[in-house]
């Protein structure tokens, strides 16, 4: 395999693997940007990819070639409506937040793998006939080595990541709802002072996080593993919390980190038909996320800050 | 009503709520509730041979719930209990099969090993938070597939590209032929007889050491107890690397104990994110701990029952754990509640 024929292999992997990422880890954005850490984006993952399966498998006759967008859209809504147990716990009865967070992550296994045992009496689903394809651009991907590289093999769920990131960055940067967002997320009692609704907002956001999660996850099971199990989400929920620390609570900065994650992810899988990279241990590259993230945290690669309120109930009248 | 009974209803109230929405579901999905529940209860106390296995479970939750509790006591969220537990089934598993000693030299070094596995994968975490101010519970969800990737990649070499390693010698074992004949050839081992000695180690050094009262008092403000002249960073890292040890020897229970060796696995066990269930049931406290690891251990176990006899998903007892994490977090909620009760009643 010569250079540019690896890399032609590589880099559209790596773009396939992180796109679910990208979606889950704006989620988190914003959810964390509101200040309310959201561990339950695995959970959220999890319901979203058995909801895009399930509506795939049951609506593909209806819906033909728009079964993949109908079955994203369910996953949205559904991972929107779930995360309201995290929202309801942590915002309005003041629970931890972490370990609501973690009883979201629970709970969308255990439901999504009953549901599954409850309407298929297996503990897998079948696999699904309509995917989410790649195609090429027209037009693009005859530019000499960046149309092989990047347009070729494009899936159209990719594209849609790259336009969430910069409209989640343009949304939470540019416009006077992410002002707010960001101000209940750093200095709540402030933000209440100036007329914001912070729960209002807080609620929002975590609707918000729980449908890209939920997107996240239906387009996983629909671009990789095409059915689903128990085991179809394994932690790539946790990789998009990485994503969010990584990328330092920015969208474009978890758009990278993501992207990278993937790149990670590709190489840990493929890594031995790879020359160069052969005989390096997939272990390396499977736990290089997460030790990246740490050093990230250690402020070894920048120091990457959590929006200061973050973790906190806001309880009006406390100080 | 008192804070006291308050602090005991909440709990209460949750398991009863989980369990009364876990019977919803049930008819809701077309199953029938009582069906369900019965063969929960025969799966858990049906003879001596589910009370056996049932015992077998809770020795692991109780370990895991102690890791989280000892943690939460000093100010710590210790999520990463899965890891350490992991790292330590491992480090117990080797010890086990790869030295020939005698049976009281070869299953304390077994268990030590575990206990130091896992408190080394945790102390890493508080010397991250100690040192670099890192959230721990961001570091320990990182050190987590840290460790599940690592200890898959170790057991591939150490069993030259096999998914399990060699059995552990009879020396290293927990199994205990008496227990087994009293419980009808269940997998009940000596394991339960650590956990409880655990469980009374945590009592002692919380309630009974200054070094106890040092880490409750970090955990209740570290400022006051900064002032007072504690060392803080110190007591961040040691009490992390004692709630890792805890989690280690969970991890021996099943190398030891229940497997007999170590396997690759494709993801968590579950017990460590079990125990944080266990611990907030429990309050935190050593007999709280108990009664929590032995309710959900029970339930883990019983539910596999299910499926068999009433033809429901085990994975309905999963949901009646979760919802019950969400009722206890949400405490507050039930205690507002339980208030505005007492005071109406005062009133009439």
């Amino acid at each position: 395999m010569s250079f540019l024929e690896m890399l032609y292999f590589i880099i559209p992997s790596a773009i396939l693997y992180a796109t679910p990422l990208i979606f889950t880890a704006i989620g988190g954005v914003f959810s964390e940007r509101s200040g309310v850490v959201n561990i339950g984006l695995e959970g959220l993952m999890i319901v979203g990819a058995f909801v895009g399966i399930y509506v795939n498998l049951e609506y593909a006759s209806t819906f033909g070639a728009a079964t993949i967008w109908v079955a994203m859209l369910a996953a949205m809504i559904i991972g929107g409506i779930f995360s309201l147990f995290h929202a309801v716990a942590s915002i309005s009865f003041r629970a931890d937040q972490t370990v609501s967070g973690v009883a979201i992550n629970l709970l969308g296994l255990a439901v999504s793998v009953f549901m599954v045992k409850m309407i298929y009496d297996k503990g897998q689903t079948d696999t699904i006939t309509h995917s989410i394809d790649r195609f090429a651009i027209p037009y693009l991907e005859k530019i000499p080595f960046f149309g092989p590289l990047l347009f070729q093999n494009v899936y159209s769920t990719s594209i849609l990541a790259f336009a969430v990131a910069i409209g989640a960055w343009f949304i939470i940067y540019k416009t006077p709802f992410g002002l707010r967002l960001r101000a209940v997320g750093e200095h709540p009692m402030a933000a209440d002072t100036m007329g914001v609704n912070v729960n209002k907002m807080r609620y929002i956001a975590v609707v918000i996080s729980g449908a890209l999660g939920g997107l996240g996850g239906a387009v996983y099971a629909q671009t990789i593993t095409h059915d689903f199990s128990h085991a179809t989400i394994a932690g790539q929920g946790f990789m998009a919390i990485a994503a969010m620390i990584f990328g330092k609570w920015h969208p474009i900065g978890a758009l990278g980190a993501a992207l990278f994650f993937g790149l990670a992810q590709t190489l840990s899988i493929a890594g031995n038909q790879i020359p160069y990279i052969e005989n390096v241990p997939a272990v390396y590259l499977q736990i290089l996320p997460y030790v990246l993230t740490i050093f990230a945290l250690a402020g070894f690669i920048g120091k990457a800050n959590a929006p200061k309120a973050s973790g906190q109930p806001y309880i009006k009248g406390k100080r | 009503m008192s804070n006291r009974v308050i602090n005991i209803l909440v709990p209460i109230i949750s398991i009863i709520i989980g369990l009364i929405v876990g019977a919803i579901v049930m008819a809701v999905s077309g199953y029938d509730p009582v069906l369900g529940y019965s063969a929960l209860w025969t799966g858990i106390f049906g003879d001596s041979y589910s009370i056996g296995n049932t015992i077998r479970q809770i020795t692991p939750y109780l370990l895991a719930g102690l890791a989280v509790a000892f943690a939460f006591r000093t100010g710590l969220f210790n999520i990463g209990v899965e890891g350490q537990l992991i790292l330590g089934w491992l480090a117990a598993a080797w010890v086990g099969y790869a030295f020939d000693l005698p049976k009281i030299i070869h299953l304390p070094l077994a268990l030590l090993a575990a206990a130091a596995a896992g408190a080394f994968w945790a102390f890493i975490a508080g010397f991250l938070k100690a040192k670099f101010k890192v959230h721990e519970v961001i570091a320990t969800i990182m050190l987590n597939y840290t460790a599940l990737y690592i200890a898959n990649a170790v057991i591939k070499k150490l069993s030259d590209g096999s998914f399990k390693t060699e059995r552990i010698h009879e020396s290293a074992s927990l199994r205990s032929p008496f227990l087994r004949e009293l419980t009808d050839n269940s997998s009940l081992h000596y394991g339960i007889i650590v956990a409880l000695l655990m469980v009374v180690f945590m009592w002692f050094i919380l309630e009974k050491t200054t070094r106890g009262y040092e880490l409750k008092a970090v955990g209740f403000n570290k400022h006051a107890a900064d002032y007072a002249g504690m060392n803080v960073n110190k007591n961040i890292i040691l009490a992390m690397t004692i709630s890792g040890m805890f989690a280690g020897l969970g991890g021996a229970m099943e190398a030891l104990g229940t497997f007999g060796n170590a396997s690759i696995k494709p993801g968590f066990t579950g017990i460590g994110f079990d125990g944080i269930a266990v611990a907030l049931l429990g309050a935190n406290t050593p007999l709280g701990v108990v009664f929590g690891a032995s309710l959900f251990g029970s339930l883990k176990y019983g539910a596999l029952n299910m499926p068999n006899a009433a033809g429901i998903p085990e994975e309905i007892v999963s949901i009646i754990i979760a919802l019950i994490i969400f009722f206890v977090a949400s405490g507050y909620i039930i205690r507002v509640g339980l208030q505005k009760l007492s005071k109406k009643k005062e009133g009439q």
